[in-house]
């Protein structure tokens, strides 16, 4: 499913400040599987994202996804395979627009985008009945613009979005980590419910270690821009946050909450 | 009279009605102000005031369409200028403000190389204005029918339009351009688009302009950009922005009632000389009823007492 070889990012390049962010990574995701990644801040873990997405080029390396190389396509074009939630809740919506608007143009990614009406009557149904999924009554509240959301709501909203057309992958960083715990619980809930699809490769990237364990069939550990940790089975039912510390000497106290 | 002051200030405030409907595309929509503004509401200007000046040659019977062809020629030239602002912003990463500006300056040139001289004179030629006198038998408001017709069209089309999937990722472009981007959408076209269609609208209004006043000159653009945003915040201000057809209406008739203050301070003695001036006022305290627009309707909301639609 994703494959990443040799991929490496420089930041800063020729520059006093240059910092090499990921240094050759290798790694192979399978579909069906959810994997949580750790490491402390600046291990890399979220430009490993943000190359897999195409925000930024990276400098040597490939990034195959589903058999075709996405190393040098535009962001944009890659994002029909991809979906995404970011950490801040305001940067996965449309704000000024509605709830149902704003599932049309995620669920309209893998269409064409023309004159057509934004959203039918059967759109409008479909949102509806899959909205209801979330249990947060957003349902009801289809023509409400989203500013009017809290952020816990918004990141289900998002993380519906980011589901809804059925993309390959899914890359989630640290879209918990502005909630409140309950709201956090709750969108982890539905990561769960939607992660469990098998044609679909989930990356979480999260700074809660007890998190990063009981979720997902597999965890990464991220080091310096490189992958120091991939265990899963029974080495990852046996890992325990306190052995983790352990082993890897991380200093970060926030990973401990 | 007041009242004829009034009915002037409406007919001319229905054409920068559509001035303003494109502005709103660029500032709301797309949230950049865009100064092309400036130069590509001359641009539909000279185009139209040429192609009126052309069709007197011609048959009496087809000047009428001729001059229905240069308001469309108006439009298709605004979105020229549109477009190489969107591309030099774009594809050469200049600001958007700049990229404005630098379009508004070379295509002062292009308008004079249009019109071949400074000004043109359209008094005694045909115009979708005379048309619609001669048709409404001397009515001496049609032009405040025709202005009607037209804005309510332009409205009808754009809403259309804010409504389709395209409309959908347009307007989330000025919302969020990292969501349109992880929505499989590419901003830049989107940018290209709004920005094209924007400044079509301008050069609509320009074009609808000349035909008006009987006249096209290069000078006719300083400060149209000010006028359309004023427009924008004091309709929304004023009319409210609850659904997206109250909000394109409020933006029509804030240009209007722009154009009202203007005729009656005209009415009142204030000498046409410090027009600008007085504009660049309206504009300021519009801009600051924007930023105070959130206190303002919270006020509304209390002073209601816990109306559910307040």
């Amino acid at each position: 499913m994703l494959k990443i070889e040799h991929l490496t990012k420089i930041f800063g390049k020729g520059t006093i400040n240059e910092m090499t962010a990921l240094n050759d990574v290798n790694f192979h995701g399978s579909a069906g599987d959810f994997i949580t990644i750790i490491g402390s801040n600046g291990a890399g873990k979220s430009t490993l994202m943000n190359c897999i997405a195409g925000v930024f080029p990276a400098e040597s390396g490939t990034i195959t996804l589903d058999g075709i190389d996405i190393t040098k396509m535009p962001e944009h074009k890659r994002a029909k395979y991809i979906g995404r939630v970011f950490q801040d809740p305001m940067k996965g919506t449309a704000f000024d627009m509605t709830i149902e608007e704003n599932l049309s143009i995620a669920y309209n990614k893998i269409r064409k985008r023309g004159l057509q009406a934004g959203i039918s009557k059967a759109d409008r149904e479909l949102f509806q009945e899959k909205l209801s999924l979330l249990g947060m009554g957003l349902e009801d509240r289809m023509k409400e613009k989203v500013r009017l959301l809290s952020g816990g709501q918004r990141q289900a909203l998002t993380l519906f979005m980011a589901v809804i057309a059925k993309p390959k992958l899914l890359l989630l960083d640290e879209h918990t980590a502005a909630l409140d715990p309950s709201a956090a619980r709750k969108v982890l809930e539905q990561t769960d419910y939607f992660a469990k699809d098998e044609k679909l490769c989930t990356m979480m990237i999260t700074h809660n270690m007890k998190a990063a364990l009981e979720h997902g069939n597999r965890t990464i550990l991220m080091q310096g821009g490189q992958i120091k940790m991939d265990i899963r089975g029974r080495e990852r039912e046996e890992m325990t946050v306190e052995k983790l510390i352990e082993k890897f000497e991380i200093d970060n106290d926030r990973m401990l909450l | 009279m007041l009242i004829v002051t009034l009915l002037e200030a409406l007919e001319l405030g229905l054409i920068y009605s559509i001035l303003a409907l494109g502005v709103f595309l660029s500032f709301r929509t797309l949230n950049t102000p865009d100064l092309t503004v400036d130069g590509s509401i001359v641009t539909g200007a000279a185009i139209s005031a040429v192609v009126c000046t052309a069709a007197a040659d011609l048959d009496p019977a087809v000047q009428g369409v001729v001059c229905i062809l240069g308001l469309v020629l108006s439009f298709l030239f605004g979105m020229g200028a549109g477009a190489i602002t969107a591309l030099l912003n774009t594809k050469l990463k200049i600001q958007p403000l700049l990229a404005g500006i630098l379009v508004m300056l070379g295509i002062y040139s292009i308008n004079l190389r249009i019109q071949g001289k400074a000004n043109i004179n359209l008094s005694s030629r045909k115009t979708i204005y005379s048309m619609m006198d001669d048709a409404m038998g001397g009515f001496r408001w049609s032009a405040i029918v025709l202005g009607v017709l037209i804005a309510a069209v332009v409205i009808i089309l754009m809403y259309g339009f804010l409504k389709t999937r395209l409309g959908f990722a347009l307007r989330a472009t000025g919302d969020n351009e990292d969501m349109v981007r992880a929505a499989g959408i590419s901003s830049d076209r989107m940018k290209l688009l709004g920005l094209s269609v924007s400044n079509g609208l301008v050069g609509l209004a320009g074009g609808m302009l000349a035909q008006y006043q009987g006249y096209s000159d290069v000078g006719m653009g300083t400060g149209m950009v000010v006028i359309g945003l004023a427009s924008v915040i004091i309709g929304e201000v004023l009319f409210g922005t609850r659904s997206l057809m109250q909000r394109l209406i409020a933006v029509a008739l804030g240009a209007v009632v722009y154009r009202m203050v203007i005729g009656v301070a005209l009415y009142l003695g204030m000498p046409p000389t410090d027009l600008k001036l007085v504009s660049a006022v309206i504009v300021t305290i519009a801009l600051a009823m924007g930023m105070l627009g959130e206190n303002f309707s919270l006020w509304k909301k209390k002073s209601r007492g816990g109306d559910k639609n307040a």
